[in-house]
C-alpha cells in the first residue's frame, strides 16, 4: 500500500467538522439539483419526441425544424453543464477539499 | 489495388502499430496497479481520448449513422441519450469513485459492506454486462467483414471473429490497462479523423448549408418530411402506445446506463487524481459530443448521396451506410480511385473501433473476475499481487475464448439488442448500488446485494419475455411465442425496480456502519487516502 491508513475515528471527526460540512453542502447543492434538471430536460425532449410530433415538425429555417433544434440544444446544454461544473468545482470545491486534505495529511505525517 | 486489399493493409498497419505499443506498455506493466489501472499515470487528456475510444463502439459509429440513414431523426435521438448520460458520470460518479476505489466497481460498493456477498454480486453483474456487450461487438465484427472485405462464407466470418478475439486477448493479456488504453487513444484519433474528413466532404458538397442537406436526405429517403422528425423507428404509429413507452424506456436506459458500465468506470482509475478524472470526463464529453454531431451529417449524408434503398439492399440495419457514403462522396469528388481509398480508410477505422472496444470489455471483466471473485471471494484476500495479476491474465484468455465461441455460434443472429440490454442492466443493477453507496448513510450489505440482483434479474427476465426474444419476425426466436412483456427495452420497469430493491433491502436489514460511511464520504469528496499514481 502506498497510502497511509487512517483509523476510522479520524474520518468521523473530519466529517463532523464545519469545513467538511460546508464542502458537502456546496457539492450536493450544485450536483443534485443540476442532475434533476438535466434529467428532466432530457425526459421532456424524449416525451416530446413520442407525443408531440406536430410540434416537432414545425419548420424554423429551411428544412431545420423544432426537432432538430431541440436535439442540438441537448448538445448545447450538455456542453454548458459540463463546463459550468468544472468552473464551479475549481472555484468552490477544490480549494476547500485541498485544505481539508492537507490538514489531515499534516496531522498524520 | 482493390479496396479490400487496401482496407486490409491499412488495418494491418493499425494492428502492427498497436501491438508495438502493447509490447512497449508491457515492459512497464509490473504490478497490479499497472495491469488494472495503467499505473494511474495517464493524463486527463489521454484518458479523455481513451474514454472516447472505449465508448464509441461500432454500434454507435456504424449503427447510429445507419439508423439515421434509414430512419432519419430517430438515430439522432439515440445518440443524444448516449451523450447526456455522461453528465451523470461527471457530476455524481467519476471523481468520487476515483477517490474511494482502487481497481474495480466493486471496490466502491464493498467499501463499507460485508465484502464477499457484495463483491460476488458486483462481479456477476460486471461480467454479465461486459459479456453481453462483447458478444454484440463480436457478432458485429463477423457481419462487418462480410460486407466490407467481401468475406461471405461462414468459415471466413468465423475466422474473422477468431482473429479479432485473439488480437483483443493479446492486447489485454500482454499490455493490461496500459496497452488497452493506448489502443483506445489511437482508435479515437483515427475515428474522429475519419468521421471529420467525410463530414467535411459531405458538408462541402452542400455548400455548408445544413438545410439543403436535410432537404435532399428527406427527398431521397422516400419518406419526405417524416424523415426529419421522430417516429420512423421508435414509437411508430403502428406500434401505438407501447412503442412510445418503449422509446422512453430506451431513453432512460441510455441516459442512466453509462455511469454503471464497468468498462467505463475502471477508466476513472487510470489517472493520478480526482481532478484529472474530472478533466478526462470533460474531454470525453467534448469528443463524444462532437462525434455524434459528425454522425448526424454522416447519416443524413448517406441518405442523400447513397439513398435508403441502396443502403438497405447491402445491410437491412444500415450498418454499412457510413462506408457506402465514404465511397459515394469519394467517387463524386475525387473519382473512383478516391472513392476506393476513402472506403478503405473507413472500413479499416471500423475494425480499429471494434478492437478497441472489445479490449476494454475483456479487461473490465477479467479484472473483476481476478480482483473481486478470485482474490476477495474465493481466496478471502489471502493472495499475492503477482498471483492476482496472473489470474487476471488467464481469465482474459478464457473470457476471450468464450466470446469467440459465442460469437461464432451467434453468427447471423440479430443480437443488436444486447447493447441496449447491457445499458439497461448497468442502469438497473449497478447505478443504484453505486449511488446509494456514495450518498446514503443508511445503505448496507443487504441493500447492495438486493439492488444488484434485483436490477439484473428484472432486466434479464423482462427481456427474455419481450418481443426481442420471441413472437415477432425480427425476434431472436421468431417462431416461439412467450413475449408477455410488451416493451423491447426493460429500463422503465427494471431501473425503478433496482432502486426499490436497494432501498427495501437496506431498510429491512438492521446492519449498517456509520463509521465506514463517514470514511467513504470524507475520502470521496476530499481525496484523503486516495490511491496514488505509480512512480517507475
Amino acid at each position: 500500500m502506498t497510502t497511509r491508513q487512517h483509523d476510522s475515528s479520524v474520518y468521523e471527526r473530519i466529517e463532523g467538522e464545519e469545513g467538511f460540512q460546508e464542502l458537502r453542502r456546496r457539492f450536493r447543492s450544485w450536483a443534485f439539483p443540476m442532475t434533476a434538471a438535466f434529467l428532466a430536460w432530457y425526459l421532456l425532449y424524449v416525451v416530446l419526441s413520442g407525443w408531440a410530433r406536430d410540434f416537432m415538425s414545425v419548420k424554423l429555417v429551411g428544412h431545420v425544424n423544432v426537432a432538430l433544434l431541440l436535439g442540438l440544444l441537448q448538445f448545447v446544454s450538455t456542453f454548458w453543464i459540463a463546463w459550468a461544473y468544472s468552473r464551479y468545482a475549481e472555484r468552490r470545491l477544490d480549494p476547500l477539499a485541498d485544505e481539508i486534505r492537507h490538514e489531515a495529511e499534516k496531522e498524520t505525517a | 489495388m482493390s479496396q479490400q486489399t487496401l482496407s486490409t493493409v491499412l488495418f494491418l498497419i493499425f494492428v502492427a502499430a498497436t501491438l508495438g505499443i502493447t509490447l512497449w506498455a508491457s515492459r512497464n506493466t509490473k504490478d497490479a496497479t499497472d495491469f488494472y489501472a495503467g499505473g494511474r499515470s495517464f493524463s486527463g487528456v489521454q484518458n479523455g481520448l481513451a474514454i472516447g475510444g472505449d465508448y464509441m463502439s461500432a454500434a454507435s459509429f456504424l449503427g447510429i449513422a445507419g439508423i439515421i440513414a434509414l430512419s432519419g431523426y430517430d438515430g439522432f435521438l439515440y445518440s443524444i441519450g448516449f451523450l447526456v448520460a455522461w453528465l451523470v458520470a461527471l457530476l455524481l460518479v467519476a471523481e468520487l469513485m476515483r477517490n474511494s476505489g482502487k481497481f474495480t466497481m466493486a471496490d466502491v460498493l464493498a467499501f463499507r459492506m460485508s465484502p464477499r456477498p457484495v463483491r460476488t454480486a458486483a462481479g456477476v453483474s460486471t461480467i454479465t454486462v461486459s459479456i453481453f456487450y462483447l458478444l454484440a461487438q463480436m457478432v458485429g465484427a463477423g457481419a462487418l467483414v462480410g460486407l466490407l472485405l467481401g468475406v461471405t462464407s461462414p468459415t471466413g466470418k468465423a475466422l474473422t471473429i477468431v482473429g479479432v478475439g485473439l488480437l483483443m486477448i493479446v492486447y489485454v493479456v500482454v499490455g493490461g490497462m496500459k496497452g488497452t488504453t493506448w489502443v483506445q487513444i489511437v482508435k479515437a484519433v483515427l475515428l474522429m479523423g475519419g468521421a471529420a474528413l467525410i463530414t467535411l466532404l459531405v458538408l462541402g458538397k452542400y455548400g455548408f448549408n445544413l438545410s439543403s442537406l436535410l432537404g435532399e436526405a428527406a427527398a431521397k429517403s422516400g419518406k419526405g418530411e417524416q424523415f426529419l422528425i421522430p417516429g420512423l423507428k421508435y414509437g411508430t404509429a403502428a406500434q401505438g402506445i407501447a412503442g412510445k413507452i418503449d422509446l422512453i424506456s430506451l431513453g432512460l436506459a441510455l441516459v442512466l446506463g453509462t455511469a454503471g458500465l464497468p468498462h467505463i468506470l475502471i477508466r476513472f482509475y487510470t489517472v493520478p487524481t480526482a481532478k484529472e478524472a474530472r478533466k478526462s470526463v470533460l474531454w470525453g464529453i467534448g469528443i463524444i459530443g462532437v462525434f455524434y454531431l459528425l454522425t448526424l451529417v454522416l447519416g443524413f449524408g448517406a441518405a442523400a448521396l447513397v439513398g435508403g434503398q441502396t443502403i438497405a439492399a447491402q445491410d437491412k440495419a444500415g450498418n454499412t451506410a457510413a462506408p457506402q457514403l465514404a465511397k459515394a462522396i469519394g467517387d463524386a469528388i475525387f473519382g473512383s480511385v478516391g472513392g476506393t481509398i476513402l472506403l478503405a480508410i473507413i472500413a479499416a477505422v471500423a475494425f480499429a473501433t471494434i478492437l478497441a472496444v472489445v479490449a476494454g470489455l475483456t479487461l473490465a471483466s477479467s479484472s473483476s473476475f481476478a480482483h473481486d471473485l478470485y482474490a476477495h471471494v474465493f481466496k478471502r484476500g489471502d493472495v499475492t499481487e503477482r498471483e492476482e495479476v496472473t489470474v487476471a491474465r488467464i481469465s482474459a484468455f478464457v473470457i476471450g475464448a468464450v466470446a469467440i465461441g459465442l460469437g461464432i455460434l451467434a453468427q447471423g443472429q440479430n443480437v443488436a439488442f444486447l447493447v441496449a440490454l447491457a445499458f439497461a442492466i448497468a442502469a438497473s443493477a449497478n447505478l443504484p448500488a453505486i449511488l446509494y453507496s456514495l450518498f446514503w448513510r443508511r445503505f448496507n450489505t443487504a441493500g447492495a446485494v438486493s439492488a444488484i440482483y434485483g436490477g439484473l434479474l428484472s432486466a434479464l427476465i423482462l427481456v427474455i419475455f419481450s418481443p426481442v426474444v420471441s413472437g415477432s419476425a425480427t425476434s431472436l426466436f421468431p417462431d416461439a411465442h412467450f413475449a408477455w412483456f410488451p416493451l423491447s427495452n426493460p429500463g422503465i420497469v427494471s431501473i425503478p425496480l433496482g432502486f426499490l430493491a436497494g432501498f427495501l433491502g437496506a431498510r429491512l436489514s438492521k446492519e449498517y456502519n456509520p463509521a465506514k460511511y463517514a470514511e467513504i464520504e470524507v475520502r470521496s469528496l476530499t481525496g484523503i487516502g486516495a490511491e496514488k499514481a505509480v512512480q517507475h
